[in-house]
């Protein structure tokens, strides 16, 4: 192997210094050029490492090998044989510890940049001409799909596919869960996500948006209203918050909060109406990608200092290694082995600072990350105008609460089988975040392409019956 | 899109429209509530369902233009278009025979206690109303009230139509000659917070209906947290009618103030823009 081709390409980014001060995507994407070098790195392997770590098995030579041939529509033909929405995965995949973490090129060098060349691909089939799709056979099954985030896309894509009549049930005024309201624009374009749900439309599925299933309808109802099988794809979305004394007040957010004004509602854009209230110095308590997330819409909101506070170290930041290597050059400034344990305001009811608490770091715990301990007396008062609180999520209760017969756990996720999805109810099938708490967006995806294949078998034996 | 089949002008800045939009109507519930998304640049903002008619499939409400989403909301007209309408969202008014219940609007608030009253009356309740407003012109719905209760009272702060005084003053006279059951008020915080203070040393279970700022309406982004005791609830999922000896109404009020400055601001620069309210795109 020649020493040149131990390095990946790099990806050609938007500069720090303006970047940090505007909503446009951060990573600019491959030329032809350059996706044809990096391309051209991957060995072919007969045996490709790779496709095992990837949730959904994509074909990563297979595609690879049609963009070192120029041959860009059987690139996409591959890709998409097992991912619907390939510009979202090559964007937000956290492929260092999926499909790259596998190549073989890691070994001596750099593993090839999988997640780009998937990127550069479905950005090259989004500048074609839409292709229409019709299904090979119409099987007059009706499945209702509750969500329309990456799980429920997917598996009503995939049931379309198959020649059945899908409608998707999205409790917000616009489909893409997660992708939509959560991930920022800079990270991921909503225009990218519109285009993948266009694509998905052309297959014949229906979007009904402003439905929440548990209050305009339930789950039972679909199911008595003549929806064959249904698919529960509700997601983590119910914000965790510390319960310390003035979490509550004015200019605490949660970080769903703060997102969703940001990127569903455009809080950002002065055209839009929806307001969202930032000060000068901005504290963000996580490090995860949705802490990241927020701390760097801060900075674009015009925040002058934006940190990212966490109670343990560097090493155990649950980030992406690329989200947090962005956050630092744009300015973002990292308060490690602290936690707010109260939040002081104004007379107004206005956040004016926290009190930190310092740790330190002790033994590894059950997770082999080395557990935090309060240093006992070691306080520091800091003043903040603003706190995103992105400490994690649960799962929506609407929807679990409103169906009878379903199997919840502990913690209210839904059970569902890991293969199919299959719940405690015939019929009705589940996956992503509902049923695993909040994860990723390929492994959502992964269980909805399960769960379609489940319920065309089910309910093919619902026509033999 | 969902059309506009009628508007009143119910006076001082209150609207009354009606919505097409049967399959919220089919499921509304007395003390449901829906979210509107005027149009693709507007905020969504929480209404109470008024009233709503199944048959007809249309729902009711009424609204104090007392900001910008809301001034934009009162120019459209009969046959307009709202972008979106999302509901009907909360938990609904635990209605059953408790005997005798009150039922208190303030304001824009008799809005929204109409359709509490209206189905505690079929529930078989005895139904006292007393509704408020600042003068004769601001009170609405009075007819209505009347039919659905056994005994309505009426207060103005200028006695221009009823007792003159507020709407705890004639609640200490009911609270006198009456053994209540259970109470619903609903208006401004400041009413509801001296209604669930006339009432805690009687240990009447008065129930309030809160109105913080939302945003989805789905207990996903936690914008609308509120005190309840010790515990802090969404009051989307988990209300909007709380136990008003609980709450904390002095959070809540400083809650709902967190962006009067930027909604000044952005009256202010939309009417030097425009000339008026929804008059322009934006
Ligand atoms: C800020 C942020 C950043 C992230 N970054 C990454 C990343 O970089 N890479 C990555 O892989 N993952 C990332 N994730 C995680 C990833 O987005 C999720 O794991 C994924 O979106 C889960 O998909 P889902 O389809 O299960 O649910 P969601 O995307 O949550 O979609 C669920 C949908 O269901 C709708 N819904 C909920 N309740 C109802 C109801 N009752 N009726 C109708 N509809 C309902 C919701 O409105 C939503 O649209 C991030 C998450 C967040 C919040
Ligand atoms: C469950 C629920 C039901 C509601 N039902 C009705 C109803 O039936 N009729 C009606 O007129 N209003 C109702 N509201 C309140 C209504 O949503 C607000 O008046 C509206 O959002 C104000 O928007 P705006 O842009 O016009 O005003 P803004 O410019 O946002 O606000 C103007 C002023 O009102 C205050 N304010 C803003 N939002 C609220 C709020 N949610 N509660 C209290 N004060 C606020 C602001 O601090 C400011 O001083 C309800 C609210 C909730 C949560
Ligand atoms: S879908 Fe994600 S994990 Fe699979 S190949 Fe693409 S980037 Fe890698
Ligand atoms: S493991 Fe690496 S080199 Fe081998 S096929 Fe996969 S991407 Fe190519
Ligand atoms: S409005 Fe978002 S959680 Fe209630």
């Amino acid at each position: 192997m020649s020493a040149l081709k131990r390095t990946r390409m790099a990806m050609p980014v938007q500069d720090p210094e303006r970047r940090r001060s505007n909503f446009s995507e951060v990573a600019l994407g491959y030329t032809a050029e350059m996706a044809k070098e990096e391309a051209s790195r991957c060995l072919d392997c007969k045996n490709p490492k790779c496709v095992s770590g990837c949730p959904v098995g994509v074909d990563i030579p297979g595609f690879i090998k049609a963009i070192v041939a120029d041959d860009m529509s059987s690139a996409i033909e591959v890709l998409m044989r097992k991912n619907n929405l390939p510009a979202i995965c090559g964007r937000v995949c956290p492929q260092e510890s999926q499909c790259e973490a596998q190549c073989i090129l890691g070994i001596k060098g750099e593993p090839v940049a999988i997640g780009r060349l998937e990127r550069y691909t479905a950005d090259w089939n989004l500048k074609q001409p839409a292709k229409t799709w019709t299904a090979e056979t119409v099987s007059h099954k009706r499945v209702a799909v509750v969500g329309a985030g990456p799980a429920g896309l997917t598996a009503a894509a995939d049931l379309a596919k198959r020649g059945h009549d899908v409608t998707v049930f999205e409790a917000l005024h616009a489909p893409g869960g997660v992708l939509m309201y959560g991930i920022p624009e800079f990270r991921l374009p909503k225009a990218i996500v519109q285009k993948e749900i266009d694509m998905i439309k052309s297959l014949g599925v229906k979007i009904e948006v402003n439905a929440v299933i548990g209050k305009s309808s339930s789950v039972d109802e679909l199911l008595d209203d003549g929806f064959d099988a249904v698919f529960i794809g509700t997601g983590a979305g119910l914000p965790n918050f510390m319960g310390i004394d003035g979490e509550n007040l004015n200019g605490i957010y949660a970080a769903n909060e703060f997102l969703t004004r940001t990127n569903l509602m455009k809080a950002y854009d002065v055209n839009y109406h929806t307001p969202i209230k930032i000060g000068k110095r901005v504290a963000v308590i996580g490090a995860g990608n949705v802490a990241m997330d927020a701390a760097r819409t801060a900075l674009r909101l015009g925040a002058e200092e934006s940190y990212i506070v966490y109670r343990r170290s560097e090493a155990e930041m649950p980030a992406r290694h690329e989200e947090i290597e962005h956050a630092a050059e744009e300015g973002v400034k990292f308060l490690l082995l602290n936690s707010p344990i109260a939040y002081e305001g104004d007379a107004a009811g206005n956040l004016n600072q926290m009190i930190l608490q310092r740790y330190e770091l002790g033994e590894a715990d059950a997770s082999g990350r080395r557990k935090p301990i309060a240093i006992h007396g070691d306080t520091v008062t800091m003043p903040i105008d603003t706190v995103v609180v992105a400490i994690g999520q649960g799962p929506n209760p609407l929807v679990p609460q409103s169906t009878s017969g379903l199997d919840l756990t502990p913690k209210g996720n839904i059970v569902a089988d890991e293969n199919t999805g299959q719940t405690s109810r015939p019929g009705v099938f589940a996956g992503g975040d509902i049923v695993t708490g909040a994860a990723t967006v390929i492994l959502a995806m992964g269980a909805g392409k399960k769960s379609a294949e489940a319920i065309d078998a089910f309910l093919s034996n619902l026509s033999s019956l | 899109m969902y059309k506009i089949t009628e508007k009143k002008n119910l006076g001082n800045q209150i609207i009354q429209i009606d919505v097409h939009a049967p399959s919220i109507a089919s499921k509304a519930l007395a003390g449901q509530f829906i979210i509107v998304r005027q149009d693709e640049f507007a905020e969504r903002i929480p209404l109470t369902i008024a009233d709503y008619n199944r048959e007809k499939g249309t729902i009711t409400l009424v609204f104090q233009a007392v900001g910008f989403s809301t001034q934009a909301l009162m120019t459209l007209s009969e046959g307009n278009t709202i972008l979106d309408v999302v509901g009907p969202l909360g938990m609904p008014t635990e209605i059953e025979q408790y005997g005798t219940v009150v039922c208190i609007g303030g304001g824009v608030g008799i809005a929204p206690v109409y359709p509490i009253a209206k189905a505690l009356k079929a529930a078989g309740n005895r139904v006292i109303a007393i509704i408020g407003a600042r003068n004769e012109e601001l009170l609405f719905l009075e007819k209505e009230m009347a039919s659905v209760s056994d005994v309505c009272y009426i207060a103005t702060d200028d006695g221009s139509v009823g007792v003159k005084g507020f709407v705890t003053d004639l609640l200490q006279e009911v609270i006198q000659k009456e053994s209540i059951d259970h109470l619903w008020a609903i208006g401004p915080m400041v009413m509801m917070k001296a209604v669930s203070e006339t009432t805690r040393p009687f240990n009447i279970k008065t129930t309030v209906s809160l109105n913080p700022i939302m945003v989805d309406g789905t207990g996903m982004c936690g914008g609308c947290r509120v005190q309840i005791g010790t515990d802090t609830k969404f009051a989307c999922v988990d209300g909007p009618e709380f136990d008003g000896h609980l709450v904390d109404f002095d959070l809540a009020m400083r809650r709902a103030a967190v962006y009067k400055e930027d909604e000044k601001k952005a009256v202010e620069q939309h009417e030097c823009k425009c000339g008026g309210a929804g008059l322009c795109q934006h």
